[in-house]
């Protein structure tokens, strides 16, 4: 019997070879370029976003500066960092289900998913905030429809309050907590389906569903997850940082 | 026959230049630059590390042909997006208030 299944296997190659592929190989070529092609249709879904930043930053960019620089930096920054070491660690896990461990991808599985957590809950943070200073956009907010205090000339320094540069408008800059609120929501939202995806893996990875012939699932969950830090990657500089040096005092 | 493993020391280097890049990114908001270029040196280091993430963290240096063309293929719809928008939108200001 155990023999008999031995030759079965040895006739149609791996267990999780579908019939429609010639070799591990082929179906593992397959699956990461399926995945790319997906990946294409985010970059454009993302770039539509980035578009709409882009013009309406050149249409009000006194605005967009004064309304990133409530942004916490800090925040954003250790957000930044602890994106990049989950990237780290999910390119570990890849690595170590390629050369056939079976403890360290879901140590390096359960590491990315906290490090995602983490992320979304520094995130929460920082939208509380903006929640709490009335920057979340629209008058349905509940008890706190978009009205941010202005800082007036000569009044002492109070960092709930918005620090309005010459030109700028409140309701330009409103236009600016939109695209942060859809990019960074986006964003987020993809994060969250990562850490579901990464739930998977971890069980699949401990019933040591995976080894160096047959890991496709991790690699692709890898490549979604490195996307999505490459989102985070220009959402930073772009929403946090773009009017520093003018608040500094240029 | 079988797929490229990236080495170990080539993660831990990609994750050293990534922290590099937002130290820097995050240095380089905070000094004065003429004209637009704080905004070029931000996506400057933005485009490096992404370029890193894909290179590296997703293989891309050493997979088929066919996964670079993808990516290309990417590439080059979104600066189609990008350039036909733009060619509308910052050349309005050309046409007198009339229009």
């Amino acid at each position: 019997m155990v023999e008999a299944e031995a030759t079965t296997q040895e006739a149609h190659g791996h267990r999780a070879l579908q019939h429609h592929f010639e070799n591990m190989e082929q179906q593992r070529e397959a699956g990461t370029l399926g995945m790319w092609v997906f990946l294409v249709t985010e970059i454009m879904f993302f770039g539509g976003m980035f578009l709409a930043y882009t013009v309406y930053r050149s249409l009000y960019p006194a605005a967009f500066a004064s309304a990133s620089n409530h942004l916490d930096i800090t925040l954003g920054a250790v957000n930044t960092g602890v994106l990049i070491f989950s990237s780290f660690t999910m390119a570990m896990a890849v690595y170590f289900t390629q050369i056939g461990r079976r403890r360290a991808p879901v140590i390096c599985l359960v590491l990315t998913l906290v490090l995602g957590l983490t992320f979304l809950g520094i995130k929460a943070v920082e939208y509380h905030d903006k929640y709490v200073d009335h920057l979340v956009p629209g008058y349905l907010i509940p008890s706190r429809p978009f009205g941010p205090e202005v800082q007036q000339e000569g009044q002492p320094f109070d960092e709930h309050k918005l620090h309005l540069l010459p030109g700028a408008t409140v309701r330009q800059v409103e236009m600016f907590y939109w695209l942060y609120f859809a990019m960074t929501g986006m964003h987020a939202l993809h994060m969250i389906i990562g850490a579901g995806l990464l739930l998977v893996l971890i069980y699949l990875s401990l019933k040591g569903r995976f080894d160096p012939e047959y890991h496709s699932p991790v690699e692709v969950v890898g490549l979604y997850w490195h996307f999505v830090d490459i989102i985070w990657i220009f959402l930073f500089p772009l929403l946090y940082l773009l009017g520093r040096h003018l608040e500094h005092g240029g | 026959m079988s797929e490229h493993i990236v080495p170990v020391r080539i993660y831990l280097t990609i994750f050293g230049a990534l922290l590099l890049g937002t130290g820097l990114t995050v240095a380089a908001a905070f000094v004065d630059f003429p004209w637009q270029f704080n905004t070029i040196v931000a996506l400057t280091i933005a485009v490096a590390k992404a370029t890193l993430v894909v290179l590296y963290f997703m293989h891309v240096r050493y997979s088929p042909r066919l996964v670079w063309l993808i990516v290309a293929a990417a590439l080059f719809w979104m600066a189609i997006m990008f350039s036909l928008t733009f060619s509308d939108y910052f050349t309005r200001h050309w046409l007198s208030p009339g229009y």
